[in-house]
């Protein structure tokens, strides 16, 4: 197990490292730099005034030379100055951190919290009308774009309240605090319940089929015990799967999430960042997400073995 | 009884009449709430080439002189004074003087002087030690010589010729006066002003915060308590947004007629207005490279526009037709109507004209069985994209099959400037009504955003007389004759001239939206809530 967790850690490391030099190499291939952005609107500028800029920011130096330097601030913790506001890439990033985790721990919560059970109840009741219905709202769940559905909230909030749950610094009732954040999570964790409960029927359908469960229900056992201890514990792998994938790709449906809701994380603030070509901000971020996604799918694998004993590491 | 009904009449009435006077007496208090369209590049506006910057930080700040916040036409006659007490022409109109303000400070207590003044326009001039990142209304003093101070409170322009047109650039939200003390960095991410709103906060792509400035030197002013921007890029969510009360007002200019009616279909309390922009929607065409280095082809290009065709659709009927400078009645130097209809593919028949493109096109060796084919570029934007879409519908009728090419905006200028397009569909907005600005940055051989390279010495000759023209019927004459040359050159042809709208509360008073500029009408020094 210890040989596991050490060659995994290593691994991190080196897919860390590819994705370093990955984005930052596409960054650099995509045409246009924020001096283009910058001087495009004032039109045709003086070409000395543009190479200057271009020279303050570094822009004119080698590739590699660029990289390294990002690289030996990053280990020293100095994510260099965003282009655009000229605040400390680490100022900028920071305090929106905290308001996309809440949002995506949010959204991850509803997702297993309305999916699982879901998905357990209609595996349950296969054939069923309640069984159709469930896999109706999951099929909409998965057709419907979370922006449109974020929409769709936000104007039936209007129209019904008068009023719409978009983003507030300082709610002022723990009731507005958890709808600004409860209500996009919804509108971006329900793709993501869908797919749980998607997930969960259809591996609870191949569990309740087996052997032991007819042994358990041959023994007495009552239904919930059956359903919920011995075919949900067995059947609850590939939805952990399932859910650790969804945490890294949530990051894309945040990115509208958090545009229609008017929420500042930091999924909007990456594609500003792009837009404007602001290198120090999206470098930074883009490793900050990756890391999140590979100690996830680490912590995911970790799991595995703690919730399934069949599974050993190492050897 | 009937006393005292009548009695009871004439105590309402004169309630009423107290309450009305009582609405119109300004109230001190609140924050006024305005989305904002985006997140600014910067808190600068000399750095600035964008409203986005104007907007938000042009009540920071105040210019030497400024255009009446409360007429919508900006004009010579408009224009009042600010951080000048007054202001003097010498005798040869080569010299333009401001008498200072004695009463002024700025936001972190320094005395403004007249070297504040100097160091500015020194720095937009290009001639301080400090240099701005970027200046992109450099050319705009191109006729001044030197700035000079005579003392505290005193400042002079020396011109190299006259330029009547300078007071007008002066009053343009996009001249304010910066202090010498505070660094163009600074400026840039906490910005010091004079103004009746002080700088608090700038989150990019979250909210812009100001707060009142209460030793504003207007005494009494501002009303508001502050002013705050939340930075809203969805437009359906801003909308809701405003519709629902969360905020007193849209961003100005920025809902589009469609939109106007959903917003009032939804609030029928806001008050909406649709103002024209003085912004040009416009083709610019690669003449160094066929197939458009043919005068023939380009000129059958202008004859086979469509341009209410354009405005119906676009705008439900809601724009306006013109050449380079903004049509009348809000424009103050549009050609006569029927000037403006002798210019080839202006006139009403649109077939007719048509029929002579495509003689023109047959000419250059194109027709039914040979289609000209080419792309239209434009930038991935939707006021670009929709109308770059009906141009290339409508020049099908000349036997041109064009492709749209959508640029991504940090591609588009590099893109023009590689001369790697023979046909862009362009968005032109101008500052100030005035020809000084339109013609020298948009036209004059090798001017910032002229990006085309379009290049007529004669034309250019005319630019510099009708610049220093101060007899004003003169001068509106030799500004036609020039709006329609270059309209007949197929310099940059003008397709229409868009209106937009703004709407805000009830009880917003004392908002003022610009006729004929997007961006000189944004101090807010006596706007107020009632409520």
């Amino acid at each position: 197990m210890f040989a596991y967790i050490v060659r995994r850690l290593f691994l991190m490391l080196v897919t860390l490292f590819g994705i370093s030099v990955i984005i930052f190499v596409l960054l650099r291939v995509v045409p246009g730099n924020i001096v283009d952005i910058l001087f495009d609107a004032a039109g045709f500028v003086d070409p000395a005034d543009k190479a200057n800029l271009e020279r303050e920011l570094g822009l004119s130096q080698p590739i590699v030379i660029q990289y390294l330097h990002w690289i030996g601030g990053l280990l020293h913790g100095d994510l260099g100055y965003s282009y655009v506001s000229e605040k400390p890439a680490l100022e900028e990033i920071l305090p929106r951190i905290p308001i996309t985790a809440r949002l995506a721990g949010l959204a991850l919560l509803f997702s297993a919290s309305i999916g699982i059970p879901l998905g357990v109840i209609s595996a349950v009741h296969q054939g069923s009308k309640l069984d159709y219905a469930l896999r109706v709202v999951s099929l909409s769940g998965l057709s419907l774009p979370s922006f449109w559905l974020g929409l769709l909230i936000l104007m039936a909030s209007v129209s019904l309240f008068g009023t719409m749950p978009i983003f507030n610094p300082n709610p002022k009732t723990w009731l507005e605090a958890l709808t600004i954040y409860a209500v996009p999570a919804m509108a971006v964790g329900f793709r993501s319940a869908a797919l749980t409960m998607r997930i969960t029927r259809s591996s609870m359908l191949e569990i309740l089929r087996q052997d032991y469960i007819r042994t358990a229900r041959a023994k007495g056992a009552s239904e919930a015990s059956v359903n919920y201890h011995h075919a949900l514990k067995n059947a609850v792998l590939p939805v952990i799967t399932v859910i650790g994938i969804e945490a890294a790709f949530l990051i894309g449906g945040l990115i509208v999430t958090e545009t229609v809701f008017n929420i500042p994380g930091i999924a909007r603030f990456l594609v500003e960042a792009l837009r404007w070509r602001d290198y120090p901000i999206v470098q930074n971020l883009v490793m900050f997400i990756a890391v999140v996604v590979v100690v996830v799918n680490f912590i995911v694998d970790m799991l595995y073995a703690a919730i399934d004993p069949r599974i050993r590491f190492g050897d | 009884m009937r006393s005292v009904q009548a009695l009871a009449v004439a105590v309402l009435s004169v309630l009423t009449i107290s309450d009305v006077s009582r609405a119109a007496e300004p109230k001190s208090g609140g924050i006024f709430r305005i989305y904002h369209r985006d997140s600014p590049g910067s808190a600068s506006i000399h750095e600035g080439a964008t409203y986005s910057v104007n907007i938000p930080f042009m009540p920071i700040f105040n210019n030497l002189v400024i255009f009446d916040q409360h007429i919508a036409q900006n004009s010579a006659s408009t224009i009042r004074p600010e951080l000048a007490e007054s202001w003097a022409w010498s005798g040869d109109n080569k010299t333009l003087t401001f008498k200072l303000r004695k009463d002024v400070k700025w936001h972190d207590g320094k005395p403004f002087t007249a070297a504040d003044v100097k160091c500015t326009f020194d720095m937009l001039m290009g001639k301080s030690q400090q240099k701005f990142r970027q200046n992109p209304r450099k050319s705009w003093y191109d006729q001044v010589d030197e700035v000079t101070t005579n003392g505290d409170y005193e400042a002079s322009f020396k011109l190299k010729r006259p330029q009547p047109a300078l007071l007008s650039l002066l009053a343009s939200g996009y001249s304010p006066v910066y202090p010498c003390h505070v660094s163009p960095a600074e400026m840039r991410t906490k910005p010091v002003g004079t103004g009746p709103f002080k700088f608090v906060e700038f989150k990019a792509n979250e909210s812009i915060k100001l707060t009142k400035n209460p030793d504003y030197f207007k005494k009494g002013l501002p009303y508001l308590d502050g002013i705050e921007f939340t930075i809203i890029p969805n437009r359906s969510t801003a909308i809701l947004g405003f519709v629902s009360g969360k905020f007193d007002m849209t961003f100005p200019t920025e809902v589009s007629i469609p939109l106007l009616k959903d917003v009032k279909s939804q609030d029928p309390t806001a008050v909406c207005v649709v103002e024209p922009n003085n912004v040009s929607t416009n083709i610019i065409i690669n003449s160094t490279a066929p197939p458009f280095n043919n005068l023939d082809i380009r000129r059958a290009l202008a004859l086979a526009l469509d341009r209410k065709a354009f405005i119906q659709i676009m705008f439900e009927g809601q724009g306006d037709i013109g050449g380079t400078m903004e049509p009348a009645p809000d424009g103050l130097w549009a050609m006569p109507k029927d000037m403006l209809e002798s210019i080839p593919g202006y006139g009403p028949d649109v077939e007719k004209n048509r029929e002579e493109a495509r003689k023109l096109m047959q000419k250059a060796g194109y027709g039914p069985d040979k289609h000209l084919q080419i792309k239209v570029s434009t930038r991935n934007i939707a006021v670009y994209r929709d109308p770059a879409i009906i141009l290339i519908d409508q020049i099908k009728s000349i036997y041109i099959d064009a492709e749209l090419d959508v640029v991504d905006t940090a591609q588009w200028f590099p893109k023009i400037a590689r001369k790697d397009y023979s046909l862009g569909l362009n968005l032109t907005g101008n500052a100030v009504d005035e020809p000084d600005q339109s013609f020298y940055e948009n036209y004059a051989c090798g001017s910032e955003r002229n990006y085309t390279n379009y290049c007529n010495k004669d034309i250019e000759k005319l630019f510099d007389q009708q610049s220093e023209e101060t007899n004003l019927d003169k001068r509106k004459k030799l500004v036609w004759e020039i709006d329609k040359k270059l309209q007949e050159d197929v310099a940059r042809p003008i397709i229409f001239h868009a209106r937009t709208g703004t709407c805000w509360k009830p009880y917003v008073k004392n908002v003022t939206i610009m006729s004929n500029s997007s961006y000189n009408g944004y101090r807010y020094e006596d706007v107020w809530l009632d409520k």
